[in-house]
């Protein structure tokens, strides 16, 4: 397989900035904002870590284009649903960012049943010289007061405010599992096992149910609805993916409930590789738009898939990300691991595609040279500013040196959050309760 | 958490072939010609691994909020697993050291229809639970008609943890999810109750089989369910 070619002409010469480590969680979603600037991290205390790009700067151009923490919040807390008896887990499920209006940064952060608007705003200047209060806030004497003078506002140091401006609460039943803001800017949507439901930005009491997949008795449910997104162009579409490995896109203006979808992308059970775990190596974890609006990139559990918006036959492009485990399903089974979702990324200009996989590992595809790398996450591997090695695994037959045996290796260090900037050759790894940025100094353009 | 080597697979996988060669049937699994029989993993699936499958349902109803996609997977899977294994009417009957082939194939006959009742009398019991959390009682005549309820039982106290979950959750409860899976395999009459874990249908003549990672307590836990709805039916039957 593609482990096997020769890697060098692959541009795996990524540096390696930080390491930052937030000790106290498990990160569980990552997400650039529209220009790359920020970096935002949810975990699952509920707390989001916002990271901002320092400007690049001739005098120092080592530290140049490298993520220092901006802001920190506690965005959810656990709560307790009185009527049900049941604790509402705190973990940040996913984080989307608003396209930016005015001078502050809006972002959506949602955990299993209630989505929250920050608005993250920066104040560096306050008033100084009121004629009635002192430096220190006190009243004045007034019969000190002689003259009158405006207030000026004065430079201080950055202050970062963050304050949740929406609450959109009670309007799913089941787990949110993703969200998705519209290129409208006005509405989003958010997705929970069985419903999709749109909502307003301004507007937290009510929302609108597009899609609802609940049958109407219980026992014949076979599919749920594993993740969704809005179409980065044209605002009437969206897609959402199922357990059964099915895409569907549907298109608001159609009807009013999207239950009938315009088109179903789905690809043949390969009879070779049938096995009794077959429906859930198929179901989709992850569904991703490229920034060009014409494709899909959808994960399973073994495999990424590009599908052309035109084609609902098959995918265009299928990428075996870990096939060396389809002979351990059996064991993943067992351990749980099978169930695992684990997202994909398109980089800006959609030729290289990224997925994590295990033993911190994750795994680049370029779409037009079809050559593939797989990068390890993690501190031993690789110190600050250093170049990442290519990393791989053996199935038996001839082992490389530094080559892992698939049963070395090791499944409880998942890497299954990942995000690339929007622009550059810059990507966010999230292994477990570490958050790992790498840069492409060499290439900073994209090609 | 390294993969266990595939040892424990090697048993099964040598049944299988007995299998493939005594069956003649026009299903992708039992096919010794097609391609996938050569290179998969064991085509027909082994009891152990039906027991799994039905432990992490149990496992995954007996979370506070059941993750809907890991529940409705596994619950595919099972059928898929169960399928295979049903023998249908053109079938010979499983060959099963020590069981003459054709008690074998009645024994399964029989538990069928007493499981699934046992199985849907169970959950049923699961979607009724919320009422009982608050404070214990015997449970009212809510089951099913023609299924006669008594006291209820010592371990109906454990379920109280299922309670508000699986009739909040799925709103008409689950038992419907389950009617057409035969358990066959916990059958009282079939297995000891005083024994210790999981022990397959005599057919393979197996003792306990490997069993995955369990933990006494779920086994207990399941146990006591399971004899405790048998013993609303016959309480005469066998007890703890």
């Amino acid at each position: 397989m593609g482990e096997d070619t020769d890697t060098r002409k692959i541009n795996h010469s990524f540096l390696r900035d930080h390491s930052y480590v937030t000790e106290a969680d498990i990160i569980s979603t990552v997400e650039f904002n529209h220009t790359g600037e920020l970096l935002a991290t949810g975990d699952k205390g509920g707390r989001v870590v916002i990271f901002q790009r320092e400007p690049e700067s001739k005098s120092a151009p080592r530290s140049q284009g490298e993520y220092d923490v901006y802001s920190t919040f506690q965005s959810h807390e656990p709560e307790f649903d009185y009527l049900k008896s049941l604790e509402i887990e705190e973990k940040i499920n996913k984080i989307k960012w608003l396209p930016q209006q005015n001078a502050a940064h809006s972002l959506l952060s949602t955990n299993d049943k209630t989505i929250k608007l920050w608005k993250i705003t920066e104040r560096d200047k306050r008033p100084e010289g009121y004629n009635l209060k002192d430096e220190e806030g006190k009243l004045k004497d007034l019969s000190t007061v002689t003259s009158l003078q405006v207030p000026v506002l004065k430079p201080m140091d950055l202050m970062v405010e963050v304050s949740p401006r929406r609450v959109f609460a009670n309007g799913h039943t089941y787990h949110i599992n993703s969200i998705s803001v519209n290129s409208d800017c006005e509405t989003y949507m958010s997705a929970d096992d069985l419903r999709i439901n749109l909502w307003h930005l301004a507007i937290t009491d009510r929302s609108f149910n597009i899609v609802d997949i609940k049958p109407a008795n219980m026992e014949d449910l076979t599919e749920v609805i594993t993740a969704s997104e809005f179409h980065p162009h044209h605002c009437n579409l969206f897609v959402y993916s199922s357990s059964k490995g099915s895409l569907r896109l549907c298109d608001m203006r159609a009807a009013a409930l999207c239950d009938k979808h315009s088109k179903l992308f789905e690809e043949p059970e390969d009879p070779s590789n049938r096995s009794f775990f077959s429906e859930i190596i198929s179901s989709v974890s992850d569904v991703k738009f490229s920034h060009s609006g014409r494709y899909m990139l959808t994960r399973d559990y073994l495999t990424v898939k590009v599908w052309d918006l035109n084609m609902e036959a098959r995918p265009i492009e299928t990428y075996q990300v870990h096939e060396y485990l389809r002979s351990k399903l059996c064991s993943l089974y067992e351990n749980d691991c099978i169930f695992d979702k684990f997202e994909c990324a398109w980089n800006g200009s959609d030729s290289v595609i990224m997925t994590g996989a295990y033993n911190n590992f994750f795994r680049m595809f370029d779409r037009n040279t079809k050559r593939d790398v797989t990068l390890e996450a993690s501190r031993e591997s690789s110190k600050p500013r250093a170049v990442l090695k290519p990393r791989r695994v053996c199935v038996g037959g001839k082992r490389r040196r530094d080559d892992i045996s698939v049963d070395s290796l090791d499944f409880t260090k998942k890497i299954l959050h990942t995000a690339w900037h929007p622009a550059e050759n810059i990507i966010a790894i999230a292994a477990t309760n570490n958050l790992y940025i790498f840069q492409d100094k060499v290439n900073s353009e994209m090609h | 958490m390294m993969l266990s080597k595939g040892l424990k697979r090697k048993r099964e996988e040598e049944e299988v072939e007995e299998e493939k060669e005594a069956l003649a049937v026009d299903t992708w699994w039992l096919d010794p010609g097609h391609p996938a029989v050569a290179q998969a993993p064991p085509a027909v699936a082994s009891s152990s691994l039906f027991d799994l499958s039905v432990l992490k349902l149990h496992h995954s109803l007996r979370q506070s909020e059941p993750d809907l996609r890991h529940l409705v997977l596994v619950v595919n899977t099972l059928r898929r697993i169960q399928a295979s294994m049903a023998p249908t009417a053109a079938l010979p009957p499983v060959p099963s050291p020590p069981a003459a082939p054709g008690v074998a194939d009645s024994l399964l006959a029989s538990s069928d229809a007493a499981l699934s009742a046992s199985m849907a009398s169970l959950l049923e019991d699961l979607s009724h639970i919320e009422g009982l959390s608050q404070a214990p009682q015997p449970l009212a005549d809510e089951g099913p008609p023609g299924r006669p309820i008594g006291g209820a039982p010592p371990s109906l106290g454990t379920l109280d943890l299922l309670g508000p979950a699986t009739s909040c959750l799925l709103d008409d409860g689950l038992e419907g999810l389950f009617e057409d899976i035969d358990t066959s395999m916990y059958d009282s009459e079939l297995w000891a109750p005083d024994s210790e874990g999981l022990k397959p249908v005599p057919e393979d003549g197996s003792g306990k089989a490997e069993a995955p990672e369990l933990d006494e307590a779920e086994l207990d836990y399941l146990m006591d369910v399971l004899v405790g709805t048998q013993a609303l039916e016959r309480p005469s039957g066998p007890g703890r």
